[in-house]
């Protein structure tokens, strides 16, 4: 059964893009693609920041996004993950403080500390708990937005170009800590990326398809 | 120093922390919303906010007396008589500070980073929230130099101040209202020590400010590296 199911079109300066595609329970889809086909603009949609001109979004059944019933959750309400390509961790506040923010709604003081302890030690960043953003590094930085994202328990979680800011070697590590977590977490991911090193994480690539349209209009469309 | 200089100084004080508090909440919230929002007609709007910077005080004070006199559009707001009371006076520097408050936090608000905002929203924090925990922190040293330059103007008001609260020693007689007049009558005694300490605080004002913003700015120096 899908568990994401996505068709919508925007228009953007340049072209209009279409998604179109269905992704399953526990799957990897990677939107693989040059940067400025509009990869980057479908995960600001599924999660809200967005919106499209058309069509629909649906996770787990409920309705997110859907032009003809007028629907459009906001952001906060659609319990959708995002790691930013730059991590966007806050940087005026611990390591342990951006991983506490996304548990707001755990009650009890007890109860948050312990989902800290434990996203801590699944990420292996118990040592930096107390350090600001501005004191880690590329790969620390990502576990922590890794963190803070699976503490608001998503039911999907988006990731725009996670490995390309890092070296080679800390990216094919990475690589193998994000399938991981992946496995554990047990979530659906949609991944973009202008590099096919990232691809080997997929269950399913979608690369982008141009065409003009009848009224000869540049698009570009991601679709199974 | 004569009790009428403290008098007015103490008042200076509280006219410029009444007014700084008016010009800093409603110039923050003015910024807040007119930084991401786009609307026919914004850059009218943004002219007409920015105005009592540029206007010299006398015409900012001529408008107050209209706007605030028993037949003045917002006569219904203030029961009883306000002009030539020290409420008048917190209104005329409310007014020529607000545009430096105005200012100083927009541009605090546009460089925050949006994406930390936006992931504040994907965590599921709403708007109130990602303001008070999110953007308001990140402007923060923007709005602190507005909150101080707002304050600053608001205590050397005069021009304004004078045509809408006039000059009554012990009632809304100001510091620099009281220096005026004392320098005027050659009464050298009581103008010396009010310049002295208008002179020092507000030098150190200034001087904790910048030493403020530099630590602020050495502490989180490795911040915009990623």
């Amino acid at each position: 059964m899908s568990m994401l199911e996505v068709d919508f079109q925007k228009k953007l300066p340049d072209f209009i893009l279409t998604a179109r595609f269905a992704v399953r329970e526990g799957e990897i889809l990677v939107l693989s693609g040059p940067s400025g086909s509009g990869k980057t603009t479908i995960l600001e949609c599924l999660a809200g920041l967005q919106k499209p001109d058309r069509g629909y979004i649906n996770l787990r059944g409920k309705m997110l996004f859907n032009k003809t019933k007028r629907i459009n959750l906001p952001p906060h309400k659609r319990g959708i993950g995002f790691i930013f390509q730059a991590y966007a961790l806050f940087e005026h506040m611990t390591v342990k403080d951006n991983i506490l923010y996304g548990a707001a709604r755990v009650n009890g003081r007890k109860k948050r500390e312990q989902i800290l302890r434990e996203v801590l030690e699944l990420l292996g960043i118990s040592h930096l708990q107390d350090r600001y953003p501005a004191q880690l590094s590329g790969g620390e930085k990502q576990r922590v937005a890794l963190a803070r994202a699976l503490v608001s328990e998503p039911a999907l979680l988006l990731l725009d170009e996670p490995l390309s800011a890092l070296d080679r070697n800390l990216r094919e590590r990475l690589r193998g800590e994000l399938k991981q977590l992946h496995r554990q977490w047990g979530i659906p991911f949609v991944l973009v990326t202008h590099c096919r090193c990232e691809e080997e994480l997929a269950d399913m690539v979608l690369r982008p398809v141009a065409s003009i349209n009848e009224k000869g209009e540049q698009a570009i469309c991601f679709s199974m | 120093m004569s009790d009428e200089a403290l008098t007015a100084l103490l008042l200076s004080l509280r006219v410029a922390l009444l007014a700084t508090a008016v010009a800093s909440v409603s110039g923050v919230a003015c910024a807040r919303l007119l930084t991401r929002a786009h609307f026919p007609g914004k850059d009218t709007l943004e002219a007409v906010l920015l105005l009592p910077l540029v206007l010299p005080p006398t015409v900012v004070g001529f408008g107050l007396l209209l706007f605030l006199g028993r037949n003045g559009p917002l006569a219904w707001v203030f029961p009883g008589q306000i002009l030539f009371t020290w409420w008048s006076a917190v209104i005329a520097s409310a007014v020529v500070a607000f545009p430096l408050m105005y200012q100083n936090a927009k541009a605090a608000f546009e460089s925050v980073d949006i994406n930390q905002e936006r992931a504040a929203r994907t965590l599921g924090a709403g708007e109130v929230r990602v303001f008070f925990t999110v953007s308001l922190p990140l402007a923060w040293p923007g709005i602190m130099a507005g909150l101080v330059l707002a304050f600053a103007r608001a205590l050397g008001e005069f021009g304004a101040t004078l045509m809408v609260a006039g000059n009554i020693p012990g009632k809304t007689q100001t510091a620099p209202m009281a220096i005026y007049f004392a320098v005027e009558a050659g009464d050298y005694g009581t103008a010396v020590p009010l310049v002295v300490i208008v002179l020092l605080f507000s030098f150190a004002v200034i001087f904790w400010l910048n030493w403020w913003s530099r630590n602020r700015v050495a502490r989180h120096a490795l911040r915009r590296r990623g």
